[in-house]
């Protein structure tokens, strides 16, 4: 298995624009009422949600993707690249594309979503992320060494990713 | 008479008042500069601090408590490479390695602990610090190889109204995560994804503890900076008091002289 940190990918971070900071004051995390989530999703930079109650949410995991409730079994996961989908209480979706990160999933069913990047959908324009995608296959087939293979493999998943995600 | 007076102005209060308007001037600029990155680094905190909070999540709410008997320690220490404000490390006994984050660590330990330190990363704070360089710094360490039973990390939290605390935080070693006994309330967790969660925690707690100590730092220097103005104008008033002084016994010196006369 790689390691996380390898997940940087430059290609990604030609498509990201400027993301604004969101302003929130910091406590412990934030605990669950019965039969409710406790929602918090952020990259280093940027919060989107914070102790918030939603309804459900999907997410891209190394192992697959799945729709996380209220009452989820606790668990661990590490994200691939992928859209992650949050379900608000009143019916309403919202998508965001996510580089890498981990996902926990308490026993007091509050949730933390922490991406390495992640933005909007509307933030990544799909002809770039295709001209990405056909640099990184040529580099996959020009990779001379394991760890050049390697980055070559991870930029290739994750403009594949997007692509998917955006058409 | 006369003669004593003229020399005690040149050297006097007259040549002082302007060297300290001089450095006033220059305190008041870095408090400016200072001010800037503060603020620039107390808006990038929002964000790392609710990312650092949900980082630090797992160990606080499965209860992760380090092994009872602990041989080896790992302590970092987070600073600044000109570092007004450090946090304290205090390594006690045992086998203790140390990591210095920012030249000033390496420095004010090197002359008692050197043979301590495991590795020590200068070039930073010139810049806000990024995700990616928490990341450089937690693939260092964890390509080292150092095993550890227990590790903490040592930093300082930025507090409103600008004053710092230094805190501590612990880090947890991978075996100590895997073969905790809160561990098994989460379900199925494959050995290599809890690697890869643990590395990518660990360079989210990394980031944390370096936006936190960047704030506290630049805020410390901003009042540092404005302290030193405010001192300097205080010299200067004392200053042009006791010139105003002098000039007043000159005058009446002079008239006096001249009255003999």
């Amino acid at each position: 298995m790689l390691p996380v940190a390898l997940l940087r990918r430059p290609g990604l971070r030609r498509l990201v624009l400027q993301a604004r900071c969101y302003a929130e004051a910091a406590a412990p995390a934030p605990a669950a009422g019965p039969g409710q989530m406790s929602f918090t999703f952020a990259s280093p930079t940027q919060v989107f949600f914070n102790g918030a109650n939603v309804r459900q949410v999907d997410v891209p995991t190394l192992t697959g993707s799945f729709g996380i409730l209220a009452s989820h079994v606790p668990t661990l996961q590490v994200l691939r690249p992928g859209l992650v989908v949050v379900h608000a209480e009143d019916g309403t979706s919202t998508k965001y594309f996510v580089s890498s990160g981990s996902v926990t999933v308490n026993a007091d069913s509050s949730v933390q979503l922490l991406a390495e990047e992640a933005v909007t959908l509307d933030m990544l324009d799909l002809g770039v992320a295709r001209a990405n995608l056909e640099k990184a296959q040529a580099q996959l087939a020009g990779a001379a060494d394991e760890p050049a293979r390697a980055e070559a493999q991870i930029l290739v998943e994750a403009n594949e990713a997007l692509v998917k995600a955006l058409e | 008479m006369l003669c004593r007076a003229k020399r005690g102005l040149s050297a006097g209060p007259s040549a002082r008042i302007q060297s300290i308007r001089t450095i006033q001037k220059i305190a008041k600029s870095m408090k400016m500069v200072a001010a800037a990155k503060y603020t620039r680094a107390e808006r990038e905190l929002k964000p790392a601090r609710v990312y650092g909070t949900g980082a630090l999540a797992l160990n606080e709410k499965a209860h992760i408590k380090g092994p009872e008997d602990k041989k080896k320690h790992l302590l970092i220490g987070v600073s600044l490479d000109r570092g007004l404000c450090v946090a304290a490390l205090t390594p006690a006994g045992k086998e203790v390695v140390l990591v210095g984050i920012g030249d000033k660590i390496r420095g004010i330990l090197h002359s008692t602990h050197a043979d301590r330190f495991l590795m020590s990363f200068k070039d930073v704070g010139r810049k806000p610090p990024t995700f990616g360089d928490a990341s450089v710094i937690a693939l260092e360490l964890l390509n080292s190889g150092y095993e550890f039973d227990e590790g903490a990390i040592i930093f300082n939290r930025f507090r409103p109204v600008i004053s710092y605390k230094t805190e501590e935080k612990p880090i947890f070693s991978l075996n100590t995560i895997a073969s905790s006994e809160s561990l098994s309330v989460y379900d199925d967790i494959d050995a290599d994804v809890l690697q890869n969660y643990q590395e990518y925690n660990l360079a989210n707690i990394i980031y944390y503890t370096l936006k936190e100590s960047t704030t506290s730092e630049q805020s410390a220097r901003v009042t540092v900076m404005d302290n030193a103005s405010k001192n300097a104008s205080g010299m200067i008033d004392k200053l042009t008091l006791t010139l105003t002084v002098i000039t007043k016994e000159l005058i009446e010196m002079i008239s006096g002289a001249t009255a003999l006369d």
